[in-house]
């Protein structure tokens, strides 16, 4: 082949393979986006039904209740103005407290409980999920990041 | 006093940097020989007065001086001694200042290894690392800084975060800023050919072993960070392509690139400005890596506290220097030129594919990880990619980047024989594919996609055999310690890292395919069989730590339908006593075949918990791969033909490649 040829052959070649991949990673990113909502959203049914999300807020004093058998704990999420029921099978990040800020990952069932597939874990006791706390900010909740931080304390 | 000492260090450090970045530079272009002359004993100097900050901070972490606001919210007095002393980086200000000191330490090294190169490369060099340190210190003094102090003192501090209690987060911040920060000699390297307008194969071995001892400083970091995740956060993953992981993988993916790319430069004359392009990328990220993590961006372990002012710095310095840097390459890489010539089928092609499989990698890890901020910022709404997009986009692209690389060491400069190739390589392909076909189907279930990463893990180490056999028999000296002494320790340093890339990906695919995971309550008494063994939960007892108190449970192993007790396992809940935090502290029993692993959840209700009992066949696999890459990469450096180049300071240049 002519240099010239060649220069022509690695470049189509290159596009071709530039194209496949931008292809693969613009499907792949499509269906792996998960968004956000508020427990307000939720409630107001303004979520898709066919795919995963996250709701975020506080976890509702006095709502955790643990099935007495298994790992399935029933608890609520709460922006100030509205609440989710959530339900969640499996083992509970450590951080996970009532009154504490929590993000769930899952989809509402027919029921209109919302079937967590993860809670998640987050490394810090001050810490509150931007998530979270853009949900109580939404919902005019008074709890502000400071005194947030300012609880931290007993465990358990 | 002592903080003082370090405020003041940091000031004069700050100075010296100052000249560091301008009498370098400004004596090289004026033709000043006694500026350019300042660059090593200032740069030297600058060091000192980091480490000396440095010393002071950390003195100030282990004599429990709470009168230090960074002291005081990092440490406490209960906190053990080695903890205070890492605690001195585990807060924002203190990593920073880590920072700093990573690149004096670098800059001192390039200051005193230097000798051989000629006098104005060698001050560019240091200049504009003096540049880059001006940048970090000023960042430090106006927005970070460590010494600042709390009126009045606190009686005691509040504490380490727990998670950074441990021996695995002392190791892992010092070498992972290492690989970051060291990238910033081959960018420095990169300007200062693109400042002389000249790039060649020297200046490629001259940069090279930099290049590569960041990228082993960065692999051990990443490893490390990815096994204490594995143990310490209690659920037994070691990969969440969480966004501060991908910070410092992009680096990592854009400085293999970059070695790779460097090679073909060094050899070839070949890909110039490429690797001009990569080593600019790869320090990039890194800058880009810090931002993310230390801006207050993204949450997480690593995000210490959100302060604009330190994100709109760091923003603006990354754009300083991506900007600047990319518009002198837009204006000098046309002199620096494209390089040499080759064949569709060469060694140059196949590292060519390697690097641009790399390169989209690297892209669609960045869209994944920025796209979620720039959506949160445009207020269009809080979004997050799941770790599907990452698993569903790395892997086709890797995969054949990882086949390539089996061939690629083979593959002659400049034009290589497919039918030779084919000769030597099908006996490899044949037992991969067998292999790869047995061995899951031995193991009971059979995936494809098992099988692909194991034909993959099989190829490289096959096809690394069968080279080294044929430089064996090929080369003419009796004896065989003679023949092994034939080869270059860069070409042993390149088969071991790539049989690492192997060995990883054995830990990846063994753990994926057959990895057991049960999350179960258990009460004491109770019992439950996974993977072959039997786990007995006996109960849980108190025990103090020295500023925690644990809950510990106790679990008897045996394997199944054996009475006779194999070992014991001791997970903890730990309550750490001064911030009051919860944490979990997995058992592990590792062993080559694979771990058990098991954690506490939490008390459900009277005795019983909520346990996770996991077994992960080949999981040290996947840190052990890291580290053979790693120590690859060190047998690299140590290659005679650096060594001799620094001897011989003027040895004209390719008169000493050998081998490979």
């Amino acid at each position: 082949m002519k240099p010239r040829t060649k220069r022509a052959v690695a470049i189509v070649g290159g596009l071709a393979a530039l194209g496949v991949a931008a292809a693969l990673v613009l499907n792949a990113f499509q269906s792996n986006l998960v968004f956000f909502f508020t427990p307000t959203q939720v409630a107001k049914k303004e979520v898709p039904l066919d795919r995963n999300f996250r709701v975020g807020g506080l976890v509702e004093d006095g709502t955790v209740v643990r099935q007495k058998d298994a790992l399935t704990v029933h608890f609520k999420v709460t922006d100030g103005a509205e609440s989710v029921p959530v339900v969640f099978t499996g083992i509970l990040p450590d951080l996970f407290k009532e009154g504490k800020g929590v993000v769930a990952e899952g989809r509402v069932g027919p029921d209109g409980v919302f079937k967590a597939a993860q809670v998640l874990a987050k490394h810090d006791e001050n810490y509150m999920p931007p998530e979270a706390a853009d949900a109580l900010k939404k919902a005019g909740h008074p709890m502000s990041k400071e005194n947030f931080a300012g609880q931290g304390g007993s465990a358990r | 006093m002592i903080p003082e000492i370090g405020q003041l260090a940091l000031v004069l450090a700050l100075l010296l940097a100052l000249a560091q970045a301008f009498l370098p530079l400004a004596g090289t272009s004026l033709g000043k020989p006694a500026w350019t002359a300042t660059a090593r004993p200032v740069a030297i100097g600058q060091f000192l007065f980091v480490a000396l900050a440095w010393a002071a901070l950390a003195t100030s972490f282990v004599n429990n001086d709470f009168s230090v606001a960074n002291v005081a919210q990092h440490s406490n007095l209960s906190l053990p001694v080695h903890y205070r002393f890492a605690a001195s980086w585990g807060s924002h200000e203190g990593s920073m200042l880590l920072w700093a000191l990573m690149l004096g330490g670098w800059t001192a090294a390039v200051a005193l290894l230097s000798r051989h190169l000629p006098e104005r490369i060698a001050a560019r060099v240091i200049g504009i690392m003096g540049l880059i340190s001006v940048g970090f210190l000023l960042f430090i003094l106006t927005t970070s800084n460590p010494f600042d102090r709390l009126l009045p003192p606190a009686p005691d501090g509040s504490d380490l975060n727990p998670l950074l209690q441990d021996p695995g987060m002392v190791m892992h911040p010092p070498l992972l800023y290492m690989g970051y920060v060291g990238f910033a000699v081959a960018f420095a390297f990169a300007i200062a050919a693109l400042l002389e307008g000249r790039l060649d194969s020297t200046w490629a071995r001259w940069s090279r072993p930099w290049t590569t001892a960041a990228w082993c400083f960065l692999t051990i970091g990443i490893a490390l960070g990815s096994w204490w995740a594995y143990y310490e956060l209690g659920w037994g993953g070691w990969w969440f392509w969480d966004p501060v992981e991908n910070a410092s993988f992009m680096p990592w993916l854009a400085g293999t690139a970059l070695i790779h790319s460097l090679a073909v430069t060094e050899k070839r004359g070949a890909f110039k400005s490429w690797t001009v392009l990569l080593a600019i990328v790869a320090f990039s990220l890194s800058l880009l890596g810090t931002f993310l993590v230390r801006s207050g961006v993204l949450t997480s372990v690593h995000a210490f506290a959100t302060d604009p002012k330190r994100g709109v710095f760091i923003l603006g310095f990354l754009a300083i220097v991506v900007g600047g840097s990319l518009a002198l390459f837009a204006w000098r890489a046309p002199r620096v030129g494209i390089g040499g010539q080759f064949s569709g089928v060469s060694r140059e092609s196949l590292l060519l594919s390697n690097n641009v499989l790399l390169v989209i990698a690297l892209s669609a890890v960045l869209l994944g990880t920025l796209y979620p901020l720039v959506v949160d910022t445009l207020g269009l709404g809080k979004i997050s990619v799941g770790p599907p997009y990452f698993d569903t986009v790395f892997f086709p692209l890797m995969a054949p980047a990882v086949f390539l690389m089996a061939i690629g060491p083979m593959a002659s400069w400049k034009k290589a024989e497919l039918p030779v190739l084919a000769t030597r390589l099908k006996w490899a392909l044949g037992v991969a594919l067998a292999c790869a076909i047995l061995v899951p189907l031995a193991k009971g279930t059979w995936s494809a996609l098992v099988a692909l990463g194991l034909f993959l893990a099989f190829w490289v180490i096959i096809a690394t055999a069968v080279q080294f056999g044929g430089r064996l028999r090929a080369a003419p000296q009796a004896g065989i310690v003679a023949k092994l002494r034939a080869n270059s320790a860069s070409w042993y340093g390149m088969q071991l890292a790539h049989v690492g890339v192997a060995v990883f990906i054995i830990g990846v695919t063994m753990v994926k395919g057959f990895e057991t995971e049960r999350d179960i309550r258990m009460a004491p008494g109770e019992t439950v069989a996974i993977a072959g063994y039997e786990f007995k939960f006996t109960g849980t007892r108190e025990v103090p730590g020295p500023n925690y108190g644990a809950m510990q449970g106790i679990f008897e192993v045996r394997r199944a339908g054996s009475p006779e007790l194999l070992l014991k396992m001791y997970p903890e809940k730990r309550i750490y006593r001064a911030s009051g935090q919860t944490m979990t502290e997995a058992a592990i029993e590792p062993s080559l075949a694979g771990d058990l692993y098991v954690s506490l959840g939490e008390q459900v209700e009277g005795n019983a918990w909520g346990v996770r009992i996991y077994h992960k066949p080949f999981v040290d696999w996947i840190w052990g791969g890291c580290l053979l890459m790693a120590l690859g990469g060190f047998l690299a450096i140590a290659d005679r033909r650096y060594r001799l180049a620094r001897r011989a300071a003027a040895a004209p240049s390719g008169a000493l490649a050998t081998g490979d």
